[in-house]
């Protein structure tokens, strides 16, 4: 078992997205995480999925999502040649005294205030997800009142070489 | 043109010459398109699901795109079943749905279901047409891809708006669908492959499913089989792809195949899977199935192969085009000399001869076996084509064990979903598709009573079918598990036979009715019953303790099958 990103191109039509969720519900497999959004082209939405599977799923995940008519590509983003970013929203509860302490720790982890309360404030975080569970982590302390992450999103990184992503192959 | 006539347009240059269906408040409008005109023959069904059963029996006789129209909500949901049975059994099917108006999509209105929600995970693909001008492309998408690649069932849900509305039609040419391309190729490299090991194997054995049919690929399988000498297996699916009188055709493998079918199975160096998926019911236990046997796995889905058990060689394309090139290659390569299966051959004939399917016939009771083989002879003597449906359950088993298919889509049942009730009405479809041929669905009383009532459109509609209901008063497959699986607590079980009386019902929907209690009165019962002008039941009351045998239990391996009593154990 082990956790896998596979980017599909979808066509952008009314219920794509529910088939292929339906797929994942109705094989047993697990989303992680499920980001979707507009690409380059307006008539194709790009989903980037994390999914907890063995090869032998993953190989059946790529197999039958490509029997969708709505899906066009999927291929598997490889962490070694891949782009991964991820958007987090933290609400951290803080009291006056201590928030000039905290603005610095989240400053020196790159993270951006984003809205400041009475007893609480709001951080954004957009960063390779081990980062961004890093900074996480170096708030908690404070209490973590609400927290919301995008799920991650990737693409190749063009200077990983070869012919760009390999879409897994239909024969 | 009204959306309504669209719909009957497209029907019309898609080749569907008829469809089933029932109308209703939301497909008002199509129903009216067809009183305004149409060369498609429109059936109508009793029930929807019935309407579905007979546009998947009009597929699996003709090749062709089964059609069923039905209305909204209940009309819809009728319709799952007969969906799901497609799905599962790769029939292709249009399914014509009415939704309620576009501007009450959503709002719970009166017959309003989302049908195309409902039906996701069973379809290969759906439309919801809410805007006349997607109409055409939707409905040639539709057809498309239920008939390419694997096939299968879609729905195109049409808004009542739309069906009324008013637009220039025009029928595209092309479909526009990026995201679907099913293979059309096949990979020289693996074909090779595969032919060298079928050269060097001792003990091969095909392994031939429903996609042969599907494929249209009968004559090429056969090709390999013969040019190769290959001994097969035919899947209760595949039934009829290779005839059941072909010397190297050993039959069906599985739960209630034969004992020489699983044993070729399990004994095989090298397994030939064409169209067919190693479903449950044929492995068994997974790991005990054909456990020294590498594999060649030909398919049009992908998504097959190495699914259930990983294939040592993968061949992924169109059967018809992968079985004649492959019996090329292998033809080329049987020139340089290859392995001698003799041994392997002549012990596939010794099992075959040691173990039959035997039964023990009575004097006092009828056996159902007794009925079906009287019906195997009865067809064999015909001239014209016999084409059986059947029901779920024992008496389906029967058939499969009995019946000898030697055309393809000769045999019709339900296979993946199991859908008890599906012999009456696929046969109402057959006959649709076939009215040249004599359709025989083989049913039992349980299967009988959940669509009996499309005996009324097999009448009205001047389409006789004969069903011979292997009555035995019970639900005659679930009893055999209580009495050997639940320590004999028949619950739920017995119908009876008091009730209905089969051939009073039978009359009374307008065809003839027959009753037999013994092996005698069978033939003329039978012969009656073919020859009555008009649909006709008979109703063959026979031993209700019967069981099916030889039989795999579920999850266990083949070599672990329960004999009929007195029946031979296992070879060594």
């Amino acid at each position: 078992m082990s956790t896998h990103t596979l980017s599909v191109r979808l066509e952008n039509k009314a219920g794509a997205l529910a088939r292929v969720s339906q797929l994942f519900s109705r094989r047993g497999y697990n989303i992680h995480s499920l980001a979707v959004g507009p690409t380059e082209r307006s008539d194709i939405s790009r989903l980037t999925l994390r999914v907890d599977c063995n090869e032998h799923s993953l190989e059946q995940i790529e197999k039958q999502m490509h029997k969708l008519v709505n899906v066009l590509r999927v291929t598997e983003l490889r962490a070694d040649e891949s782009i991964e970013r991820e958007l987090a929203l933290i609400t951290v509860a803080v009291s006056a005294d201590k928030r000039p302490n905290l603005v610095a720790l989240s400053q020196a982890a790159g993270a951006r205030v984003a809205d400041v309360g009475r007893d609480a404030m709001t951080f954004e975080f957009v960063g390779r997800p081990d980062e961004l569970e890093a900074f996480e982590e170096l708030v908690r302390p404070y209490g973590v009142r609400e927290l919301v992450r995008t799920g991650r999103v990737g693409l190749r990184r063009p200077s990983a070489g070869g012919r760009g992503p390999t879409p897994f192959v239909q024969v | 043109m009204l959306g309504s006539d669209a719909i009957l347009r497209a029907l019309e240059l898609e080749g569907v010459d008829v469809a089933f269906g029932i109308p209703g408040g939301a497909i008002l409008p199509t129903y009216d398109a067809i009183a305004r005109g149409t060369s498609v023959r429109h059936v109508l069904a009793r029930h929807e699901q019935g309407a579905g059963h007979m546009a998947e029996g009009y597929a699996r006789a003709s090749g062709k795109v089964g059609v069923a129209i039905a209305t909204s909500g209940p009309g819809a949901t009728n319709l799952v079943t007969p969906i799901a049975d497609a799905w599962m059994d790769s029939t292709p099917l249009v399914c014509i749905t009415g939704q309620v108006r576009s501007s009450l999509i959503g709002t719970d209105a009166f017959q309003e279901i989302d049908a195309t929600g409902i039906t996701m995970p069973i379809v290969k693909h759906s439309w919801l047409v809410q805007d006349v001008e997607e109409l055409p492309g939707a409905l040639r998408s539709a057809f498309h891809v239920a008939r390419t690649g694997r096939q299968g069932p879609v729905l195109v849900d049409v808004a009542k708006d739309v069906q009324e509305a008013s637009f220039d039609f025009v029928y595209p040419d092309e479909v526009d669908l990026p995201g679907w391309k099913p293979p059309r190729k096949v990979h020289p490299r693996q074909l090779r492959e595969a032919a060298k090991a079928i050269a060097v194997a001792q003990r091969p054995i095909v392994y031939a499913g429903g996609g042969v049919l599907n494929a249209d690929a009968c004559a090429e399988l056969r090709r390999l089989v013969d040019s190769a000498q290959l001994p097969a297996v035919v899947t209760l699916m595949g039934k009829g792809c290779l005839p059941d009188s072909h010397p190297l055709n050993y039959g069906a493998p599985g739960m209630h195949g034969s004992k020489f079918a699983n044993w070729a199975l399990n004994k095989a160096d090298l397994v030939i899977a064409v169209g067919t998926r190693f479903d449950d019911r044929v492995t068994g236990k997974l790991s005990a199935f054909a456990p020294g046997a590498r594999v060649i796995h030909l398919d049009i889905d992908a998504a097959e192969v190495g699914k259930i058990r990983e294939a040592e060689i993968p061949v992924v394309g169109p059967l018809k085009l992968a079985l004649a090139q492959l019996a090329d290659e292998v033809r080329v390569l049987a020139a340089d000399g290859a392995a001698d299966t003799r041994p392997w051959l002549r012990q596939l004939e010794e099992w075959r001869e040691r173990f039959p399917f035997r039964y023990d016939r009575s004097d006092d009771i009828l056996k159902p076996q007794a009925a079906v083989e009287a019906l195997r002879d009865l067809a064999a003597r015909r001239d014209d084509d016999v084409i059986w449906t059947t029901g779920v359950g024992q008496h389906q088993m029967w058939a499969m064990q009995y019946l000898v298919c030697d055309k393809p889509r000769s045999f019709i049942t339900s296979g993946g979903l199991g859908t008890m009730g599906y012999g009456i009405p696929a046969a109402i479809g057959a006959k649709a598709a076939r009215p040249d041929a004599t359709v025989v669905c083989i049913d039992g009383d349980g299967c009988f009573q959940m669509t009996c009532q499309e005996l009324a459109t097999a009448a009205l509609e001047r389409l006789p079918i004969v069903a011979v209901v292997l009555n035995n008063g019970w639900l005659g497959m679930v009893r055999q598990w209580q009495e050997m699986f639940y320590d004999e607590r028949f619950s739920q079980t017995h119908l009876t036979n008091a009730v209905p009386d089969y051939a009073q019902l039978a009359e009374a929907y307008g065809c003839a009715g027959f009753t037999v209690e013994s092996e005698d009165e069978l033939e003329d019962a039978l012969a009656g019953a073919f020859s009555a002008g008009r649909s006709a039941v008979v109703d063959v009351r026979c031993d209700p303790e019967e069981k099916c045998f030889p039989m795999v239990p579920a999850g266990a391996a083949a070599v672990d099958v329960i004999e009929a009593p007195g029946g031979e154990a296992v070879p060594a």
